[in-house]
């Protein structure tokens, strides 16, 4: 493990992007940070700003008018970057898969690291997969 | 002045889902906006046009996460209206019961947010701990915490588990309690006042001209209910008031959620009372959606839902038309934003408790009449106002 | 209902009661403006939407007004023939008609004439000009695969 990982492990800083989907799983990420799940003990925090993140949450379908924006995103994400796909939207559309404006699943446009499937994965599915991933960084 | 031009969004910290606004403002004052919306857009209209009718139920749930029964329930009333059948009264009851539940959750989460973007981050995590024992009881009756998925054209899904609830009632008493204290520690807090009372005021004339609806208008006091006005489901059949307020403002705009969730509460209770007597089929069969047209309104959270079907007699309905209530309640910010201060302008934007999700719909800046201030501009007037207020003041 | 009848005289061309409370009227395209006025300003009701449908032969758009003190919904029906896509913008009249025009434009490719902002509303910036998503002919998406990003994309 190099020092960036350590360091990184300790401390995951998120920001979470919506990309046409059904709120469900955004209102589960934000959920996971009230008392009941409370991820900030873990030290894993929500920020302002991409430029702050280590992890990219994205949830949503990947509609035609948020492709630009998810790559200027991605972009200006600093480096190590670690994308994490939450629920079935990001994954292959969920029930919206084939609708005209779909222009995911999110791994055609930018590289993915955890999927987490669900519709919508439980606030424990999710923690427990940033675990799984802080796992894989070792 | 010069005008300045600020976006908020498409992915502001401040939101968690993606709207663009674009405010114009007058060194703190706001003067015009500007919506831009579709960042959510999924094409369920037409969508619906290849699934079949009982599919479509599980479309239109996830239109939204948080309106995931309203939905389904006003589709359903249009497929039912179309049809001419009635539903059976146990499932009558339970669609209300799950409708109400619904609006409890909703409102609870809009008030934590409400407190998050007032900066008063208490009310949040206190409200957002309450809320979870609803979605437990959602867990319990419904088998999921969000997408409940309870109804199909016809009735209910599954029959609810009775066994629940005492639990029910034990968890619902608790949260009344809490909210009792909380809506005590709001009212009294000087400072929440304050930054509500008097803004953004929604005028009847402007809820009238935008069309809006749900608590948004019932804070005017416009007294709109679907629930009561065209009853459907068990509304009719249960004991309950509709709540109004009079000045429009930020502040009515949460007394009325909070009153509604005691509204629901009870009506939540009553419900379970009646199921614990009415016992019987969950489910109409309908055989064949007849060619012709349907309308199906359902009071969401929100406001009023509204779905428009159209068959030909086919297996999938050949238009479906979805109008979600913050569709008609967004535009109405072009009323209450303008004149106010910036400071407040997230409020204002969140007090009509919007869903893009729901409206489907949000941009890259490009007015070519204002100028857009960089980063040095802002800090030289930064500067500049700091000098005036020290020359003002004397230090 | 007779009420109704009287006033409009020969301005409307059908009227059919599905269920009591779902009422539907059919118009002239040329009296839109006065059948609305009379809905909106004189009985007092509350626009709810508009739908546009594709039905084939001509388009279809039906207004939708609710009166809250009975529960009825009204829906005016205005027919649109397809070599003349254009009707009447109520913005100037009800202020809440404007989203919904504008995104009744992009997907049926309906113009509102009077309408102040007539752009996208919902659809994407790079979205192809004149394929109208909820159109049932040569313009609209036949093929839900077609649609594909990456087919766009190359
Ligand atoms: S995966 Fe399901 S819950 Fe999550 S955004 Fe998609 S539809 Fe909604």
């Amino acid at each position: 493990m190099g020092w960036r990982e350590k360091i990184l492990k300790r401390s995951l800083w998120v920001y979470h992007l919506a990309t046409g989907p059904c709120n469900n799983c955004d209102i589960e990420i934000l959920d996971l940070l009230t008392p009941r799940h409370d991820v900030e003990r873990f030290g894993i925090k929500l920020v302002g700003s991409v430029r702050h993140a280590d992890v990219l949450l994205v949830t949503g379908i990947v509609n035609r008018k948020c492709v630009p924006r998810v790559l200027r995103i991605y972009e200006q994400m600093p480096a190590p970057k670690l994308v994490i796909a939450v629920g079935a939207c990001p994954m292959g559309g969920c029930v919206f898969k084939g609708s005209y404006n779909q222009a995911g699943p999110l791994d055609k446009i930018i590289p993915v690291d955890l999927y987490i499937p669900g519709c919508p994965p439980k606030p424990e599915a999710i923690i427990a997969g940033i675990a799984k991933l802080l796992e894989k960084l070792k | 002045m010069a005008k300045a031009v600020i976006p908020i969004g498409p992915y502001h910290p401040l939101q968690e889902e993606p709207e663009h606004f674009l405010l114009t403002v007058e060194g703190e004052k706001v003067v015009d906006v500007e919506v831009h919306i579709g960042y959510n857009h999924r094409g369920i209209e037409k969508l619906a046009e290849h699934k079949s009718w009982q599919q479509v139920t599980f479309l239109v749930a996830r239109i939204c996460g948080i309106c995931s029964t309203s939905h389904p329930i006003a589709y359903c009333n249009a497929v039912e209206n179309l049809c001419r059948v009635e539903i059976p009264e146990r499932a009558k009851y339970i669609r209300t019961l799950v409708g109400e539940l619904e609006r409890i959750h909703s409102h609870l989460l809009w008030l934590g947010l409400a407190g998050h973007f007032l900066g008063y981050n208490t009310v949040w995590m206190w409200v957002w701990k309450w809320r979870e024992p609803v979605l437990d009881i959602f867990e319990a009756l419904t088998g999921n915490r969000n997408h409940y998925d309870m109804l199909l054209p016809g009735g209910v899904r599954r029959d609810l588990n009775e066994e629940y609830f005492p639990w029910v009632r034990k968890e619902l008493g608790e949260l009344k309690k809490n909210l009792e204290m909380l809506s005590k520690a709001i009212l009294d807090d000087p400072v929440i006042i304050s930054r509500l009372k008097g803004i953004g005021v929604l005028t009847p004339e402007d809820v009238k001209n935008y069309g809006a609806v749900g608590p948004t208008a019932r804070a005017s006091g416009v007294k709109i209910d679907v629930r009561k006005d065209d009853p459907y489901a068990a509304y009719d059949l249960i004991q309950w008031e509709v709540a109004t307020c009079e000045n429009g403002d930020l502040l009515d705009k949460v007394v009325v959620r909070i009153l509604e969730i005691f509204e629901s509460i009870k009506m939540v209770e009553e419900c379970m009372d009646a199921l614990e007597k009415v016992k019987g089929e969950v489910m109409a069969t309908i055989k064949e959606v007849p060619p012709g047209e349907g309308i199906g309104r359902h009071e969401a959270p929100r406001g009023e839902t509204f779905h428009y079907v159209r068959s030909d007699g086919g297996s999938s309905p050949i238009r479906h038309k979805v109008r979600a209530p913050t569709y008609v309640n967004l535009p109405t910010c072009k009323a209450t934003l303008p004149g106010s201060q910036l400071a407040d302008a997230i409020i204002i934007l969140a007090s009509i408790d919007p869903c893009y999700c729901c409206t489907e719909r949000v941009a890259v800046v490009s007015d070519k009449k204002k100028e857009y201030l960089t980063q040095e501009d802002l800090i030289k007037l930064s500067w500049e106002k700091t000098e005036k207020l020290r020359r003002k003041y004397g230090k | 209902m007779k009420e109704i009848k009287e006033r409009l005289g020969d301005k409307l061309l059908k009227i059919y009661e599905h269920t009591p409370n779902r009422i539907y009227l059919d118009i002239k395209r040329e009296d839109l403006k006065e059948v609305v006025e009379y809905f909106f300003l004189d009985r007092n009701l509350r626009f709810v939407t508009a739908s546009g449908i594709d039905g084939r032969k001509e388009m279809e758009i039906l207004y939708h007004f609710s009166e809250d003190s009975t529960g009825k919904i009204y829906s005016l029906r205005v027919k649109v023939p397809k070599d003349d896509l254009k009707i009447d913008s109520l913005t100037s009249l009800i202020k809440g008609a404007e989203f919904i025009e504008r995104e009744i434009f992009e997907m049926l490719g309906i113009e509102f004439t009077g309408h102040p902002n007539l752009t996208r509303l919902l659809l994407a910036e790079d979205w192809p000009e004149g394929i109208y998503p909820l159109r049932r002919d040569e313009k609209g998406i036949r093929d839900l695969k077609e649609r594909n990003w990456e087919k766009k994309n190359g």
